[in-house]
Formats: structure tokens, C-alpha cells, sequence
């Protein structure tokens, strides 16, 4: 049987985080090929609803990043996705889902390095959870 | 308070007077030092140069044992031990391949959770800011600190002091009323990697520390290492005949010199154990400032 | 009903190598609304671009997405060729096949299943996208620079000379930088100064420049072509207008030993002072750390010789604010302290110095009157150990880079030396000789060959005091690691240069991004080398990379290149990448209910309140509107939005959820 590879989706900002991810490339840095990245002008764009439909949509694993605190882009929308992602986790934790499953980094355009060592980490973690399963089993139940 | 302990082989043989020196003075702080059960070799010999596995296996035991046992800090007071210690936490953390490997070996799940103290670090927790010792014989000497390689490299592992000049042991001395020079030769090599097999080498290697000490006006030595002490006292025969004079500066364990100054005894604290007699240079016009600053001492005392 | 078009770039080998393009092509082509799906192995080429300008116009394409590199490279050329054959810009996409996904991953079926995925997500966006018309913005033609160093001094002069207002900051009371501190420059071993004071009195003389020296920039609000800053003209205690420069009131200062920064040190300085005789402007400051009235309440001395009567101690900080188009970063650098040496006794020893001390002895204006003198008893060395590499290039310092100019201005330093001192030694420690440059090698060859500098390669491992000596410790590597001591009189070291202290609240404010030694960073490492991340903010010199000065010059004149670039057409069109509060029909007239969490949440202040009224005026609805002129497109504003009345253009929230449902 082949070991089960699972679905992460990682919802970035433009400026930091993405440009990260391009200098991984540039430098030709191999990392896991599970990740789909969502671009987005900055984090503080991200409405955790969309991460709920990315679970929804069957993501195994999802990776929120952004600009180091204090380097955003936009001044402060990171520091808005970050107060917002605490609730979210805790929500999530509340709901019963793993918070395993959801990860949060600031990545900077300089860290291309440190993109594919976080997405490989993630990856491996989520992997290791097995599918999600879970997500599904918890919206029948709300369903019924 | 409480710490954890690892002896290691040195404080039951060859430095034994650093074991007794640290227990009487963590007693007299009140600091209960607990020994790790059923502890075994660190590994320091041989055993990272020829058996890599077996180096880091030995002290995972010993780091989980501790785990096992509770302890959140250890006091690891040889250099030698810490060191092996310390780097074999770093590897196992780093590295998740070869903590599977040793946890399998030792049958025990290696966690490292346990953070290592070395003898100057203890030493900082057990006379610290809020520590019940006081100063009753201020230990009025120029001293040498002399910290040896094992407690400060490779820096980036044991992230200890200044690594090329250290200078925790220099503020406890000042503590204590002594006089640290300022030298180059702090961290020098002492030859103790040699120890066995070039015994010429590590005359000439400790000769070079001695006389950088005494021409700078040191009237003791202060070390933390028992290599470091074995090297420049027991082997002060070989040194001198490889320097062709004498020295007579004495070295001591700063557990030791703590212990003068807190007013034990050179016997309880193990100075008859030494093969360089401690004696000092008799000194003219100290006894008035002496009083002088025991009296502010123990006014100090009264006051809180 | 949509027709996208796919276009798949094979990048050379680029992405074909690892993903298999045709399968890819296939693929997409499969997909519910794609009409027309390609690969090439060249999209951006020519024939690249026409391709897909005459697939639109034949297949009547009503979208299109381009799979290749990623957008932040080559978005604006594809929306450039899809404006041209008539489509809206706004209805091309790109999928990052290529940096995201081909470079790294490794070839194999994954790789290609993760091409087409990216793919499908794009075509699902940009099937939602709405074509979206560019903003004009207004160009305010003035350019604020950074820092009056060389760097600034040259971007200042450019732009300047171009027809462009300037407005150049200084921290320090003159201009001129640490270039006015050298001795002399190589590898042509000419007068710093002799070069650089006509530049610096060009500045202060030009119609265009405002000069703003003991200055700082305190914020920067805005957008290219918009900005506007803050700047605080911390308080001089001398009146400008005034003053004369003729420096009575510095003869007469009591306070005499403070230690001149200027001189890095070496000489002191008065209370009231200026950095050096060359200073522009030539009037003092009064330092209120050291000054007797600050510290004891009275003194006055300099006041009562003022026959000016220019003497304002009771000035205040002063904050003005300009409106400025475009900013120059030249805010230059700094070197590692002495903390950072222990086991070279650097800050111990008085004879162990840094490269900048050692300019100041070696200086014609400096404290020693360009005598090479040491600072414990100012005798003439008679051997002196220059370290190369102290700190760079060294992890175990934190510093892993090349600080680029220590190779050339160490061997400066032993030629100055044997050239005063002629029976001296001059012995230089190093890694390796980086000396490429024009001219550069031949400089140190000469200093080796001619001038009788003896070269070591190694590296040293302490330095210690005995017998009045300073023993240097080191290797010799080329002589089978043999250990070497050389008893000397004095120690130069070429500490590594680092970012200014405080470079990353400078970065913060300017909101440009930097690496992790805290220089700025350029938007491209090769090609967009003076442009930062931040559309309108460009860098120069040392604030970027450890510079030497023919290089802070070059980029510097790049950096003025660009900004009247920007400031040769009185508007700008911007990215209409910004948020809108929806308008419906009445009786609703938008879904926004007024709770106006947008607003607090605005780094912009871009949200303002718009009243809705009927015929006969009265205010139905208060609903928040979006100024298109403030807002950056930051979205902040639509995640927090209860009703989802607010969206932001180019990442609606249709958008983004259609990318997810196609995952």
C-alpha cells in the first residue's frame, strides 16, 4: 500500500511569505509537493472561514504565513491574522478538531530556506495524522 | 532547594576534594543536592573517539535516568562530564534518526528535558543574588581563573559564558573578596587530552599556563575542571622539570576557595588532599581592612 | 459563459524538465470553461506573447492564465500583451509552475498532478475575474533622501540635476559620512576629503537640495508619488540663520575631553562642537548630554562670546512634515564594537584599534595631525599587526558574509603606515585577498611587493599584553599551520561592517523588507538591485550590502536614475487592487451596516463614512465607502467585515473560495 499523502493548503501573503516561496525555488530547494499555496495581498486578508473551506474541501493540513511582526507590508495586518488565529485555534480546539492539523509561520522574502524546512515539517506532521477524516465525520454529526 | 547531581568517576577519586568542597557548601546553603540513581560512565574516555554510538548512548542513559527521576536541573560539577553530557543532549535533540536509535539502546525514552549545570553555574545558583551564604574570611588573594576548554566549547552546544574570555568564575572570586587578574590564558589548552599519551606535552602545555599565571602576580590558581587540577598540581613534578625551576602557587577548586571564604575548614574542605600545598605568600598590612569589610558584612546581614 | 485560454510554459527546461508540460497541456484543456490550451517553451518570449494575443482575439478568449514562472516576475508582461490584444489586464492570471512547483519538486508524477492542480485553481479564479480599470495617482516631483553620506550625497546631486526638488536628511550634524573620516581612499590612494567636500559644498549650495542635517526621519505615511514624512530637526541650540560658523563659541566651551565621534575616539571634542573643520553646514550643535548648562544649570559661556547672539538653549525638538514622491534609502552603515572582541582585547587594550581609528591617526586633519601615533602613550609603533576578517566571514560572530572592503582598505592601511613609518613592520593577517576590482589587485600587490607588507594567511587567535607588548597569536597556513607571534606595538583590526543599530526601525517605517543582518533589502538581487519591495523606495550604499565607494556612487546614481524615471510624468497609474463597499439597488443600497469595524481596522485611514439620503434628503443609511487614493489593497478590512460588504478587487471573496473549491 502506498503511505497516504496528504492535501495541505497554504494561504500566504504577497509580500513576504510568497516571495519567500519564489526564492525557494530560486534557490532550488526541494521540499514536499503536497502544499498548494493560496496567494493573498497579506494575512490580514484571510478570513478563517476559508480555512474552514479548505477543510471542507478535503485539506489534511493547513499552513497560514506571513510577514515577521512589525514587517508587514501593510503596517499591521499580520498583527490582525495573528489575534484572529488565536481565536480560530481555540475555536478549532473547542470544535474538536487537532489543532495539529493547522500551522502558522512568519516567513520573510529572505527565508526561502526556512519555507521548505516549515512546509517539509508540516507535511511530515499531517502525514503522520493520517487523513482528515475527522473534519467530515464532525459535519455529518452537525448535519444529523 | 533542590538540584539533581552527577558525580562522574573524578569526584570519587582523583578530585575528591571538589565533591567535598561542593557538598559543604551546598549544605551550608541549604541546597540539597540530589544524586542521579543508578548512574554510570558519561562516556568521556575513549569512548567518542572510537565508538560514536556508545558515546552518546552512555550519557543518554545517564540524562534519562534524570528525566525519570524528576529533576529539572542537574548539577554535572566535572568539566569533562558536562561536556559529554551536554554535547550528547545536543546531538540527540538535533538529530530524531539517532534518538530512536539510542532510546532502543539504553531501553528507556531519551526526552533531554533536564537542563545540565556546570560547576560555575551551580555555583551561581547556590551563592547567588538571593543566596543565605555569607563572607566571613574574604579570600584576599590575586587569583587566577582558569576555566580550561570542556566548560565553555564548543560554544555553539553548552552556550556558556564568553568562550574565548569567560568571566563568571572571575565574578565570583570578586565575590568572595579575591583579586582575579586579568590574563590571556584563561581557556588555553592544559594538555589533557594528552594526559596519557604525551605526558612531555602536557608538562610543557600546564608549564605555560603556571608561569603566564605567577608572572602576572597570581597567588592561586582557580579552576573548575578536575583535568584542568590534575594537570597543573598533580603533575607539578613533570612541569617543573620540563621548565627547569619551581612553582609553588597552589591551585585550588572555586568550591574550595567559596569554602575558605565561608569560613570551613581546609580540612573538611579537602585542601591535605592536594599534592601543591595551599600556602599563600604571607602578606603585610591586611589584618585592618579586613576588619573593616567583615564589619560591614555583617552589618549588611543585620540589616536584612 | 467563459473561454479561458491556458498558456504552459516549458521555460527551457527550467519547468519542462520536471514537469511534463504535454500531459499538463492536456489536462487543462479538459477543464470545464478552458477553450484553447497550449505549451511553448518560451511564453514570455515574442512569438510567446503573440501566441497568446492572437488566441484571444481568435478564440474570443474572456480569460486567460498563464502556467510558468512566478507572478512577481513576469505578471505585469503578460497583462501588457493581453491589454494590447484588446483584453482586460485584470483578466490574465498566472500559476506558478515554475518556482513553486518545478524547481522544487522533484521530476515525477506528483510534480506534474501539482502543475495542473495550480492550474485548475487559477482557472477557477480567474473565470470570477472582473475586469478592473488602473488608478491615476498624482506625482508629488520631490525626493526625501536618507542619510548624507557618499551614497546620498551622489543620489542627492543627481536627482537634483535633473530638474527634481530634493530634500536631504542627515542624522549627524554634517554631512559627508564615514568617507569624510578616511584618510585616503583606494586603491588611487587620493585625499578623501579633497574628493568629497566639493560635493558636500555643492549640496548645501544647490537651488534644488534642502538640507536637513541633525535630522531624522520620524515617519512615512503613504504611497509613491504620495508619501509623506515626518521629519524631526532635533534641537541644535544654535540659531542657523545666525550663526556664522566662526567657532569662537567652541574655543571657548569648558567641556573639552569629550571623546569625538568623528574621530571615532582617537581626538576629543567640545560640548558645543562641529564633527570636523570641513563640516557642512559649518555650524555647531550643542550636545546636551555633555554640555555644563544641561547637566548643572548654568555655564552659558558660549551664549555670552556669541556676538551673533545665535546661541538658542532653550530650542526645542522641532517636527516638520513634507510631501515627498519617492524616498532614497542611503542611510549607510556601521562596524562591530569592541564588545565583540575578547580575545583580541579590543576595548581592553588602548593599542588594539578598528579600521576607523586608524584612518583618524592616519588622516591629515586628524588628532595626530596624520602622525601615526598610539593612543596608550603616542609613540610610533614600530610593528604593527593588521587582522583582516575580524568578525566577517566568522559564524561564530554572527557573521557569516564578507564585509567586502576590509581586503583593500587593510592593505591601504599597512601601505599608509610603511609610507610614515619607514623602518616600520606592517604585518597582515588574513583569509583570503578579495581584491577584485579595477585596479584593485594591483593595489595589493603593490602594498606586498613595493611597500614590503608581510602577508600571513591565518588567522589569529589572541592577543595579550606582556612587557609593554602586544602579543599577537596566530597561524601561518601556508607554512603548515605553523603558529606564529609577532611582539607588537600596535593592532589594527578591520571589524566586519554591519547594519546601523537602527536599521530595522528604519526598515519598519520606510516598510521595506531585510535580510537577517538587518540590511535593506533590494526588490530583486540581480535585476532590481536599487528598488525595494515597496513601489516608490529605493536604496543606496552601504545600507543595502557592505559597499566600497565606487560602488555606493554607482548605485546611488542608479537609485536618482529611477526616481526621475518616476518623476518624468506628473501621474501615475496604480493597480486598482483595492477594496469597494458593495452598492445595490434601494431599498437596500449596500449590505454594509454601518458598524464601521473596517475603519478601526485601516492602517490607511482609508475608510471614510458615506450617508445615503433620500429625495428629499434625509439620511437613510450611514455606509462606509473606500477612498481609491488611500487604500493599499491590504484586504484587512474584508476579513473582518460581519456582512461581507466590503471586497477587495483582484481577491474577492467569490475569487478565493473558487480557488479552494477547485483544490
Amino acid at each position: 500500500m502506498s503511505e497516504f499523502e496528504p492535501k495541505i493548503v497554504a494561504f500566504v501573503c504577497n509580500w513576504c511569505t510568497y516571495a519567500g516561496a519564489d526564492l525557494t525555488g530560486t534557490s532550488r530547494i526541494k521540499y514536499a509537493s503536497n502544499v498548494r499555496m493560496i496567494r493573498l495581498p497579506c494575512t490580514g486578508r484571510i478570513d478563517f472561514m476559508l480555512l474552514l473551506k479548505a477543510f471542507e474541501q478535503g485539506a489534511d493540513g493547513i499552513i497560514v504565513s506571513g510577514c515577521h511582526p512589525n514587517d508587514c507590508h501593510y503596517t499591521a495586518g499580520n498583527f490582525h491574522a495573528r489575534r484572529r488565529w488565536m481565536m480560530f485555534r481555540s475555536l478549532l480546539d473547542f470544535l474538536g478538531i487537532d489543532t495539529r492539523r493547522i500551522h502558522f509561520a512568519w516567513v520573510s522574502a529572505a527565508e526561502g530556506a526556512k519555507w521548505a524546512e516549515f512546509v517539509n515539517s508540516v507535511t511530515d506532521q499531517v502525514r503522520k495524522l493520517g487523513p482528515n477524516e475527522q473534519y467530515q465525520k464532525l459535519s455529518q454529526a452537525g448535519v444529523e | 532547594m533542590k538540584l539533581g547531581y552527577f558525580p562522574g568517576c573524578s569526584l570519587l577519586g582523583s578530585a575528591r576534594e571538589l565533591e567535598e568542597s561542593l557538598m559543604l557548601v551546598a549544605k551550608k546553603a541549604g541546597m540539597e543536592l540530589t544524586t542521579i540513581p543508578d548512574w554510570n560512565c558519561c562516556g568521556s574516555t575513549a569512548a567518542h573517539n572510537l565508538n560514536h554510538l556508545l558515546s552518546v548512548s552512555l550519557p543518554a542513559r545517564i540524562l534519562a535516568l534524570a528525566d525519570k527521576a524528576g529533576m529539572k536541573e542537574v548539577l554535572v560539577p566535572c568539566s569533562a562530564c558536562y561536556n559529554r553530557l551536554a554535547m550528547a543532549q545536543y546531538e540527540l535533540l538535533e538529530n530524531p534518526d539517532l534518538k530512536k536509535e539510542v532510546s532502543e539502546i539504553i531501553e528507556m525514552d531519551f526526552e533531554g528535558t533536564a537542563k545540565l549545570l556546570n560547576v560555575v553555574e551551580g555555583m551561581e545558583k547556590i551563592f547567588g543574588e538571593d543566596s543565605v551564604l555569607k563572607v566571613e574570611k574574604p579570600f584576599e588573594h590575586k587569583v587566577a581563573c582558569y576555566y580550561g576548554c570542556l566548560l565553555v566549547r564548543p560554544a555553539k552546544v553548552l552556550k556558556f559564558d564568553r568562550p574565548e574570555d569567560p568571566q563568571s568564575m572571575d565574578r565570583l572570586m570578586k565575590k568572595i573578596g579575591a583579586d582575579p587578574i586579568d590574563w590571556p590564558d584563561k581557556v588555553e589548552c592544559c594538555g589533557a587530552g594528552l594526559s596519557v599519551s604525551r605526558t612531555d606535552l602536557v608538562a610543557k602545555l600546564s608549564g605555560k599556563i603556571l608561569e603566564s599565571a605567577v608572572k602576572r602576580g597570581a597567588e592561586a590558581i582557580i579552576v573548575a575542571c578536575p583535568m584542568c587540577h590534575s594537570n597543573l598540581d598533580m603533575r607539578r613534578e613533570n612541569i617543573e622539570k620540563a621548565a627547569g625551576k619551581k612553582y609553588s602557587i597552589p591551585v585550588l577548586y572555586l568550591t574550595e576557595a567559596i569554602g575558605l571564604a565561608l569560613g570551613l575548614s581546609e580540612k573538611e574542605l579537602g585542601l591535605h588532599r592536594h599534592l601543591v600545598p595551599v600556602v599563600f605568600p604571607i602578606r603585610e598590612k591586611k589584618a585592618e581592612p579586613e576588619k573593616a569589610e567583615s564589619a560591614e558584612e555583617s552589618a549588611g546581614a543585620v540589616e536584612e | 459563459m467563459a473561454r479561458i485560454g491556458v498558456f504552459i510554459c516549458h521555460c527551457g527546461e527550467n519547468i519542462a524538465g520536471t514537469v511534463d508540460v504535454f500531459k499538463v497541456a492536456e489536462a487543462a484543456g479538459k477543464f470545464p470553461g478552458v477553450v484553447h490550451s497550449v505549451e511553448y517553451k518560451y511564453m514570455c518570449s515574442d512569438p510567446g506573447q503573440t501566441m497568446i494575443k492572437d488566441a484571444i482575439k481568435e478564440k474570443k478568449l474572456t480569460g486567460v492564465v498563464v502556467a510558468a514562472c512566478s507572478p512577481r516576475m513576469h505578471e505585469p508582461t503578460f497583462r501588457r500583451a493581453c491589454a494590447e490584444a484588446g483584453l482586460n489586464p485584470f483578466l490574465c492570471e498566472m500559476a506558478n509552475i515554475r518556482e513553486h512547483c518545478s524547481w522544487v519538486h522533484e521530476k515525477g508524477e506528483a510534480t506534474t498532478q501539482k502543475a495542473i492542480e495550480l492550474i485548475r485553481i487559477m482557472v477557477e479564479k480567474v473565470k470570477r475575474n472582473k475586469p478592473l480599470y488602473s488608478i491615476k495617482v498624482p506625482v508629488t516631483k520631490t525626493a526625501l533622501v536618507l542619510g548624507g553620506g557618499i551614497a546620498g550625497i551622489q543620489a542627492a546631486l543627481d536627482i537634483a540635476n535633473a530638474g527634481h526638488q530634493v530634500i536631504l536628511v542627515e542624522r549627524s550634524p554634517s554631512i559627508g559620512g564615514h568617507m569624510l573620516q578616511l584618510s585616503e581612499t583606494f586603491p588611487t590612494l587620493d585625499c578623501s576629503q579633497c574628493i568629497l567636500t566639493p560635493r558636500m559644498v555643492e549640496v548645501a549650495q544647490h537651488p534644488k537640495i534642502t538640507l536637513y542635517t541633525y535630522s531624522e526621519l520620524e515617519s512615512l505615511d503613504g504611497f509613491i508619488g504620495n508619501f509623506k514624512a515626518r521629519i524631526r530637526r532635533k534641537a541644535r541650540g544654535v540659531d542657523e540663520k545666525l550663526c556664522t560658523g566662526c567657532g569662537v563659541c567652541i574655543q571657548k566651551c569648558p567641556q573639552k575631553k569629550i571623546p569625538s565621534e568623528f574621530d571615532a575616539g582617537m581626538g576629543k571634542r567640545t560640548a558645543i562642537y562641529v564633527p570636523c573643520p570641513q563640516s557642512v553646514p559649518n555650524q555647531p550643535v550643542i550636545d546636551r548630554e555633555h554640555c555644563t548648562y544641561y547637566i548643572k544649570g548654568k555655564c552659558k559661556i558660549c551664549e555670552k562670546f556669541c556676538e551673533r547672539k545665535a546661541i538658542r538653549l532653550d530650542q526645542q525638538d522641532e517636527i516638520i512634515e513634507v510631501n515627498v514622491g519617492a524616498v532614497v534609502a542611503a542611510t549607510g552603515f556601521d562596524i562591530l564594537h569592541s564588545k565583540d572582541f575578547p580575545e583580541y582585547g579590543y576595548g581592553k587594550y588602548p593599542d588594539v584599534i578598528d579600521g576607523l581609528q586608524f584612518e583618524r591617526l592616519a588622516s591629515a586633519s586628524g588628532p595626530t595631525l596624520g602622525a601615526i601615533k598610539r593612543p596608550s602613550d603616542g609613540k610610533e609603533p614600530e610593528t604593527v599587526v593588521f587582522i583582516a576578517c575580524a568578525g566577517s566571514r566568522d559564524d561564530a560572530k554572527g557573521i557569516p558574509y564578507c564585509s567586502k572592503i576590509c581586503c583593500m582598505y587593510t592593505a591601504k592601511h599597512a601601505m599608509l603606515y610603511k609610507h610614515k613609518v619607514h623602518n616600520g613592520k606592517a604585518y597582515v593577517f588574513y583569509m583570503d585577498i578579495r581584491a577584485g576590482g579595477k585596479n584593485y589587485e594591483e593595489f595589493v600587490r603593490r602594498a606586498i611587493e613595493e611597500d614590503g607588507a608581510v602577508y600571513l594567511r591565518g588567522r589569529v587567535s589572541r592577543i595579550y599584553e606582556e612587557d609593554g607588548k602586544l602579543i599577537v597569536k596566530g597561524v601561518d597556513t601556508l607554512l603548515g599551520a605553523q603558529p606564529v607571534e609577532i611582539k607588537a606595538d600596535m593592532v589594527v583590526l578591520a571589524t566586519a561592517i554591519v547594519a546601523n543599530q537602527d536599521a530595522e526601525s528604519l526598515a519598519q517605517k520606510l516598510r521595506v523588507s531585510y535580510d537577517p543582518y538587518h540590511f535593506l533589502s533590494e526588490a530583486h538581487p540581480k535585476l532590481r538591485p536599487v528598488e525595494t519591495n515597496t513601489a516608490g523606495i529605493f536604496l543606496a550604499g552601504a545600507c543595502q550590502a557592505p559597499k566600497d565607494i565606487p560602488e555606493a556612487v554607482a548605485q546611488a546614481s542608479g537609485a536618482a536614475a529611477k526616481v526621475a524615471g518616476l518623476f518624468s510624468s506628473s501621474e501615475l497609474s496604480r493597480e486598482p487592487v483595492i477594496a469597494v463597499v458593495n452598492r445595490l439597488p434601494p431599498p437596500v443600497f449596500s449590505t454594509c451596516t454601518g458598524c464601521f469595524l473596517c475603519e478601526k481596522a485601516c492602517p490607511y485611514q482609508a475608510i471614510e463614512r458615506e450617508e445615503i439620503k433620500d429625495r428629499k434628503g434625509n439620511v437613510i443609511k450611514v455606509v462606509a465607502k473606500v477612498n481609491p487614493g488611500l487604500c493599499q489593497g491590504c484586504g484587512t478590512c474584508v476579513a473582518l467585515c460581519r456582512v461581507k460588504a466590503i471586497d477587495l478587487q483582484g481577491f474577492t471573496n467569490e475569487q478565493v473560495y473558487c480557488e479552494l473549491m477547485a483544490l
